[in-house]
């Protein structure tokens, strides 16, 4: 295994083309016979920030869905792992592989006035359904710097609307101007080889063909880390991204 | 008292109000809670039920009222004034305002529909300043002090003086305007002292648009006090330019309080809105010194020959 230690620390705000060039014109599917896989766990070194309290006074119904109160979801841990970590291959497919894009959704819903799910990824071309499950008005915004911003409302529970993302970047941030805690981050890429930590900060990029690439994992307070992994026919490379605390930002 | 004239004061009132709102937008961030305009989430932007006005909503939909309510009483200052006003300059202006304020109402939906671009909100930011001073200079010459014919102090250094501070204001207005709009705010986060030291030791686009404003703090306020220093100096006793004179140095000491605090309470909205609100004053009362200390120029009055100091009694009450 070949696994380097790259960089650190880049700011939450910094968005950024995927780098995944369009496909060659000899461009072929991966084979699955050689195809590895690339898992890992995102852990935290030393002490995070507590998530500030959200104050949600100034909407009845914000309030009433959430009696015992919420917390600011950027910083999350189970089992000693960091969640909400998007990783993905930064670097490294070139233009060898063809991919085909998901016609099914992934879904961003606005339910107790919050996001759901707070970071997600989706594949370039991919549907990204937006739903009001809320009985109060959202406004949708994306600010993405490579891709088409837009800003729509949804004022009524139930409301669907679907967008795609034309370009890669990582991260299109997407907040609610009227319910100003609510923000979730989209990736998105020209391939499948992309995740979000869950439980015990724990990823898993499978069906990854041969080759050298850089790793990168996403966190929106704590920046950017990247590894650099050598994968052979058929290998399992285990991958830990170590994000130092003290680089937490925006508290 | 004229009607006309009170109705005009009601005016920038109401528009001081409307830059309170218009402050509390951009201080909230609430610029793009209402994604759509002229209407509010599909519904005619009066019938918005009271109920949904949530979160950054109750900032940008009360903007958008108190904002149609200063355009309709420009509406009716402008025809009222084409009524009743002898002087042709006078109803001119009125019409120059119900323009400024149908190109405001404009700016404010372009910069919603296009998301906020700097150059459009930072228009509609300045346009906004003169919108304000249009009001008050029609309120200001609708006064009876204004119309009542008489001596007036002819002090061409004043003129000078005031002319350069209400252009320094306004050019300090806008670079606040561009601080806000581009996000550029906390750029510096200390103060007094950038980053510890007088200059900073890095430059970064906001970095030196922030400091610009820090700069333009420091040339307003020397303009200011020379300003006030010259009419405590040769017309103390002329109460209609002494008056705004003093209020001036108060409206500059509390903004540079604010200014402060903006910095160091992290844009706390409040604050940052009154901030806004208070430089709105301390234009609004140079422009009015300015305007007196220009009024011997305008027809209805001769040069004050008596020595500064004797002043005849028909004209210590200026409105």
């Amino acid at each position: 295994m070949s696994i380097a230690f790259a960089c650190g620390g880049g700011g939450q705000s910094e968005s950024q083309k995927a780098a995944s060039p369009a496909a060659a014109p000899n461009a072929k599917k991966v084979d699955q016979a050689t195809a590895g896989r690339i898992s890992g766990k995102v852990l935290v070194d030393g002490t995070l920030p507590p998530n500030p309290v959200i104050k949600m006074a100034s909407d009845p119904v914000c309030l009433h869905a959430n009696p015992n109160g919420l917390t600011d979801q950027s910083y999350v841990t189970s089992n000693g792992g960091l969640e909400n970590v998007f990783v993905y291959i930064k670097d490294g497919l070139g233009q060898e592989y063809v991919f085909e894009t998901p016609t099914s959704p992934v879904t961003l819903d606005q339910k107790g006035c919050t996001y759901h799910p707070h970071v997600l990824g989706v594949r370039v071309g991919q549907p990204v359904q937006i739903v009001n499950s809320d009985d109060t008005l959202h406004n949708v915004h994306a600010m993405p710097e490579t891709n088409q911003e837009f800003n729509y409302g949804q004022p009524i529970n139930g409301m669907k609307s679907t967008v795609t993302f034309t370009q890669p970047e990582v991260m299109i941030p997407i907040k609610c101007d009227v319910h100003n805690w609510m923000h979730a981050y989209i990736g998105v890429v020209s391939h499948p080889y992309f995740a979000v930590t869950g439980d015990g900060g724990t990823f898993d990029l499978r069906d990854v063909p041969p080759g050298t690439y850089t790793i990168e994992a996403w966190h929106e307070k704590l920046g950017t880390l990247t590894q650099t992994v050598t994968l052979g026919p058929k290998d399992q490379k285990q991958v830990t991204f170590t994000f130092k605390a003290s680089a937490a930002s925006g508290n | 008292m004229s009607w006309l004239h009170r109705y005009a004061k009601l005016l920038v009132v109401v528009t001081v109000l409307l830059i309170t709102a218009g402050g509390m937008v951009t201080s909230t961030d609430s610029g793009l809670s209402v994604p759509d305009w002229p209407n509010t989430y599909g519904w005619f932007m009066f019938s918005f039920p009271f109920s949904k006005w949530v979160g950054g909503i109750f900032y940008e939909h009360s903007h958008r009222l108190i904002a149609s309510s200063v355009g309709f009483l420009t509406i009716g200052l402008a025809v009222w004034t084409a009524l009743v006003e002898s002087r042709r300059w006078v109803r001119n202006l009125a019409w120059l305002a119900l323009g400024a304020v149908i190109l405001q109402g404009v700016l404010g939906g372009l910069t919603v529909l296009f998301l906020l671009p700097p150059p459009i909100s930072i228009g509609h930011a300045g346009l906004a300043q003169i919108f304000f001073c249009l009001t008050i200079t029609v309120a200001l010459v609708t006064s009876p002090g204004w119309r009542r014919a008489g001596a007036r102090v002819d002090d061409p250094t004043l003129r000078r003086i005031a002319v350069f501070t209400t252009a320094a204001i306004y050019v300090q207005i806008l670079l606040g305007a561009t601080m806000r709009h581009t996000g550029a705010g906390l750029a510096i986060p200390t103060f007094p002292l950038a980053f510890g030291h007088l200059l900073p030791p890095v430059w970064t686009p906001k970095i030196a648009i922030h400091f610009a404003h820090r700069a333009g703090a420091v040339v307003v306020t020397g303009a200011i006090l020379a300003t006030a220093g010259h009419v405590w100096a040769h017309q103390r006793d002329r109460r209609e330019l002494l008056r705004p004179a003093l209020l001036l140095v108060l409206f500059l000491i509390t903004q540079v309080t604010l200014g402060a605090f903006v910095v160091l309470s992290r844009k706390q909205p409040d604050i940052n809105t009154a901030h806004v609100v208070n430089g709105a004053l301390v234009f609004g009362t140079s422009l009015v010194l300015t305007l007196r200390s220009f009024r011997v120029k305008f027809a209805g009055a001769t040069a004050l020959s008596a020595p500064v100091g004797i002043v005849p009694d028909a004209l210590g009450a200026h409105s």
